[in-house]
């Protein structure tokens, strides 16, 4: 199975290469991405020098395109591809129907995968990317478990991604609208969610308060670990109490279902966090290629060391081995 | 800077001991000044690149505070014309602020910590402009400062040495910090 990296920056996609990642992937510094973050991601000049890198020692470049196009704007997205393939990505990452159908048009020799944003679940959709665009792989959603897994792989027609370790989007990828609901800006289109712009933090009674465009989501008390600042790991007052209702500030660690994954037919690991600095990259990186390396060569995996690295300091399956949906 | 050579888990910082910042709270901080001058334009120097990331963000005030140190700093990353000041207290109205033990901001801003994580153990907390804190952090961790170089290069190989020392020392009793499971 192949490790696929993220890169926000161009010293993390050193960092991630250097640390044995088979590919990377990146985007460019605008909203055609879905980490469209403040000091955040690659111009043309450094992806055409990244990509130079990571093929120099023989690793990939995906370049992620993978926010959906606003009406009046495709312009953006279609310099984006445009860019993206003059630079020798060696692959597109891309969910919007409209990104796909350009790609597919005026690039046809150019590799595309469909994005965890096209929140492609399940195989017929899976062939509609395939038989359309000719796309040679998907990235699924972390909203199936094994089973599932295993069970579309063979009918999909191309490759498959799965997410094994990060950050977690609960429910609806592609088309979670909280953050937008509360911020005015969507994760899926403007490429952020949570927007930094909108956050703020404040000292109350000991407890440290997160706010999103003015609404409180979430207070940590003293030593608590602590999560993102998002909706969907805030703590809501409900009529059976208050507390996590969507989902805890936990990240995926899915080291333990690689053998699983790949007995599932999985043809990719992808490790989430372009917004993390070079530490978490080199870190995870060197911690999943040192456990595919184990799993490989017929030795116990034995995953562990990553809990600091994880949001709220803690770690979970995911819908991988989750029973209750 | 070895970040890449990284197989561990991340290492929580060090903190000061309560007795070397009593030690120092007394001692004027003007001597401090034109060693943090001079690091600022050294860096200004090797990192162009680090003001075209920060962006709009560049002519912002920045406070840094060490919480296990009597005083702080202010930084103004300006690329005509940058301020870096030590204080005793930070200043009202800046447009950001960051909090956490030196050891931690200094891996942070080495690349040899990771913000989020130093985040989420509660070690490190921003407050004022998330925005402009985050776009502080992201250009300085693709900068690749090697701080300790930057402020001591200038006495050669013995400066680099002495740097070295020092952040061996502020490793020196460092362990992971802990974590809990989730089903």
């Amino acid at each position: 199975m192949e490790l696929i990296c993220p890169a926000g920056t161009p010293a993390s996609l050193e960092a991630a290469v250097t640390a044995g990642a088979d590919a990377v992937y990146c985007g460019f510094r605008d909203e055609t991405n879905a980490r469209n973050f403040p000091g955040l991601n690659f111009s043309r000049e450094e992806l055409r020098k990244g990509i130079a890198f990571a093929h120099r020692h023989g690793v990939k470049v995906l370049v992620a395109i993978n926010t959906f196009a606003r009406a009046g704007s495709f312009g953006l997205w279609q310099s984006a591809i445009d860019d993206a393939v003059a630079a020798g990505a060696d692959a597109l990452i891309l969910a919007d129907l409209a990104t796909l159908d350009y790609a597919a048009s005026r690039h046809p020799a150019q590799r595309l995968h469909v994005s965890v944003q096209a929140g492609a679940a399940n195989p017929d959709a899976i062939r509609f990317y395939v038989e359309s665009f000719g796309v040679r792989r998907v990235v699924l959603p972390r909203v199936l478990n094994v089973t599932e897994i295993a069970a579309i792989v063979p009918e999909t027609g191309c490759e498959t991604e799965v997410f094994v370790f990060g950050g977690l989007c609960v429910m609806e990828e592609g088309r979670c609208s909280l953050s937008s609901y509360a911020t005015g800006q969507s994760p899926n289109m403007n490429g952020v969610c949570s927007p930094a712009s909108h956050v703020a933090y404040a000292e109350r009674g000991g407890r440290i308060v997160s706010t999103l465009g003015g609404f409180t989501i979430n207070s940590f008390g003293k030593d608590e670990p602590a999560g993102y600042p998002t909706l969907c790991k805030g703590r809501f007052a409900v009529p059976t109490g208050s507390g996590y209702i969507f989902e805890e500030p936990v990240s995926l660690d899915a080291a333990v279902m690689l053998p699983a994954l790949s007995k599932a037919g999985v043809t990719a690991l992808k490790i989430e966090g372009r917004q993390r600095g070079r530490a978490y990259i080199a870190q995870v990186v060197r911690h999943f290629r040192e456990i595919l390396a184990a799993f490989e060569q017929g030795r116990e995996v034995r995953p562990a060391g990553l809990a600091a690295m994880a949001e709220g300091q803690a770690s979970t399956a995911g819908a991988y081995r989750r029973g209750w949906r | 800077m070895p970040d890449t050579n990284m197989t561990g888990p991340q290492a929580a910082p060090v903190r000061l001991p309560p007795w070397l910042a009593r030690a120092i709270a007394p001692l004027p901080l003007a001597p401090l000044q034109p060693a943090l001058a001079l690091m600022l334009a050294r860096i200004g120097r090797a990192h162009p690149d680090l003001y075209d990331r920060l962006g709009e963000h560049a002519d912002k005030r920045f406070g840094i505070a060490p919480t296990d140190l009597p005083f702080a700093f202010v930084l103004e990353p300006k690329p005509r014309r940058p301020l870096a000041r030590a204080v005793r207290t930070l200043p009202a109205g800046l447009d950001a602020s960051i909090h956490g033990p030196l050891s931690g901001l200094i891996g942070m801003a080495e690349g040899r910590l990771d913000g989020d994580a130093l985040f989420f153990s509660r070690i490190l907390w921003v407050e004022g402009d998330v925005a402009a804190a985050l776009a502080l952090r992201n250009a300085v961790d693709d900068a690749r400062i090697d701080f300790g170089a930057v402020l001591l290069g200038g006495f050669g190989p013995l400066g680099r040495h002495l740097a070295d020392a020092v952040w061996q020392r502020l490793q020196g009793a460092s362990a992971a910090p802990g974590g809990r499971g989730w089903n």
